[in-house]
């Protein structure tokens, strides 16, 4: 079952996340993506993350396709103009690639290549209207394709934007983003569930499919690190006191992201792993929490 | 408004090294505002050029002169008879100012002192903040006349990408996110619901564009 049918299904879903290496070395990827294998809907193949230059996420989703394994491509709005948007999601299609996640992109100077042209001609909203235009079998000029995709588009929203003021403009972009063909949304890494019903509620009449988002906290200093520098991350203390003083990082971290699946499996209608070089451990994570 | 900024003065230097008669000249406009290219920046980097020379027994004659406008034929005219007496023109002006006086004195080398960095607003003494991107497709009216194409790192002009922290920008830690600014100024004007307009990719002008305003071209 693709992701697709997975997530008609009306069953919880688990998508999980994988980031191309720098450079041409794919054992180690790929051997993460065969363990995650089956036990997961789909995983995500990030666009370039950081900003920092990699291997791209088309030809590893091409590679995941053929290990049986159904990719969501992240597409962001970095690196490429609209010509190239659509040349390479018609690529995408072609490659077999289905599901398709669309995002700004972090900005350049984030990245190791900081005097790059940020590119940015459309944004996320335009980019996913150009994704269902596209599956109309149009390009975003108006011209008529040859042949056109059937993609499942997805969109990120990030419940836990620190005042009312970026929480209330969340909502409402996600509201356009629905609008303009988004059929799913993954979130920023959740550690507040009370926060995060909060966003669900606001968005419960939106009729969309959320996955929350897990980031697997390695340690103490990797939650105080996210809590000063991520956007929308919030580690509270009690979690960050529980890595602090457990003699088993691995054993509370994964207590810890199972803890919270559980919390959000009336919440939501799946999660989202992210397990930043842990991937050989989501697994157990789920094991943990019971899916 | 224009704003420039002045170069480093070791690439200055650099540029006037085969020059010994420069004539440095100061823009009376949008540099004078923001006080970087005007008749008071010449004097300064007027006499530290010819201290710079000293020192180094490289001695140069540096001139000082300002006009109103450079980008204006009828200003720049003003200096032609004075301008033939110098090897080169250092000039203080924006990239447009430069231009405008190379293209009317094409005999004379025209150097640029300036760095020109962006159109900009005053925020208070002594600082401009970038607040147009001259993108020819002004969407001022659904921003709460805040823009975005400008003001956000990634010219984004649905909302805002999520990475705020405390209100601030992720990409420039010292500039607010300008979605929120926008958010707060549409709220005072009971404008929030524009957010919900879906904005369309914009035009991107080719270049160089051009302006005729047939007022002005047949006076």
């Amino acid at each position: 079952m693709g992701f697709r049918e997975a997530l008609d299904s009306g069953k919880f879903l688990i998508t999980a996340e994988i980031g191309p290496v720098k450079g041409t070395e794919i054992d180690g990827l790929l051997e993460d993506a065969d363990l995650i294998k089956g036990k997961v809907d789909a995983i995500n193949v990030t666009d370039l993350q950081s900003s920092v230059m990699r291997l791209g996420s088309m030809a590893v989703c091409h590679l995941l396709i053929d290990r049986g394994i159904d990719p969501v491509f992240q597409m962001t709005c970095r690196d490429r103009n609209r010509l190239a948007l659509q040349s390479d999601l018609l690529s995408a299609w072609v490659l077999g690639i289905r599901n398709v996640l669309a995002l700004t992109g972090d900005h350049p100077t984030l990245g190791d290549h900081p005097d790059a042209m940020p590119v940015f001609d459309l944004d996320s909203v335009s980019l996913l209207r150009v994704i269902s235009r596209l599956n109309e079998g149009f390009d975003m000029t108006g011209n008529q394709l040859k042949g056109a995709p059937a993609f499942f588009p997805g969109a990120v929203v990030n419940p836990g934007a620190d005042n009312e003021a970026a929480l209330d403009m969340q909502i409402i972009k996600m509201e356009k983003k629905i609008e303009a063909g988004a059929k799913f949304f993954q979130t920023q890494g959740i550690y507040d569930l009370d926060l995060f019903e909060k966003f669900i509620k606001r968005a419960e009449g939106f009729k969309t499919q959320v996955l929350g988002g897990i980031i697997l906290l390695k340690s103490a200093g990797m939650a105080r690190f996210m809590n000063k520098n991520v956007a929308g991350v919030f580690v509270p203390e009690h979690f960050i006191k529980e890595m602090e003083e457990t003699k088993d990082k691995v054993k509370t971290s994964i207590k810890i992201a199972a803890e919270l699946i559980k919390g959000m499996k009336h919440l939501c209608q799946g999660v989202h792993i992210m397990a930043i070089g842990w991937e050989k451990r989501v697994p157990m994570v789920l094991e943990e929490a019971g899916l | 408004m224009i704003v420039a900024e002045l170069k480093p003065f070791k690439e200055i230097e650099n540029m006037l090294r085969d020059y010994k008669k420069v004539m440095v000249l100061g823009c009376g406009t949008c540099v004078t505002v923001c006080m970087s290219g005007g008749e008071r920046q010449v004097e300064l980097l007027a006499s530290a050029l010819r201290m710079a020379g000293r020192l180094e027994r490289n001695e140069i004659i540096a001139g000082e002169k300002t006009i109103l406008r450079q980008c204006d034929p009828e200003f720049i005219d003003q200096i032609k008879d004075e301008a033939s007496n110098y090897d080169a023109i250092l000039s203080m002006a924006c990239g447009a100012g430069v231009q405008g006086v190379a293209e009317r004195l094409a005999g004379i080398h025209i150097l640029p002192a300036m760095n020109t960095t962006f159109i900009g607003v005053s925020d208070g003494q002594g600082t401009w903040i970038e607040a147009c991107a001259a993108c020819g497709d002004c969407i001022l009216d659904r921003t709460g006349g805040i823009c975005p194409v400008a003001r956000c790192a990634k010219s984004l002009i649905n909302g805002p990408c999520g990475g705020s922290k405390g209100g601030l920008c992720e990409v420039s830690k010292n500039n607010p996110c300008v979605w929120q600014q926008i958010y707060a100024r549409l709220g005072k004007l009971n404008l929030i619901n524009l957010l919900k307009g879906m904005s369309q990719p914009k035009t991107r002008p080719v270049h160089p564009r051009k302006l005729v305003n047939p007022k002005n071209a047949f006076g």
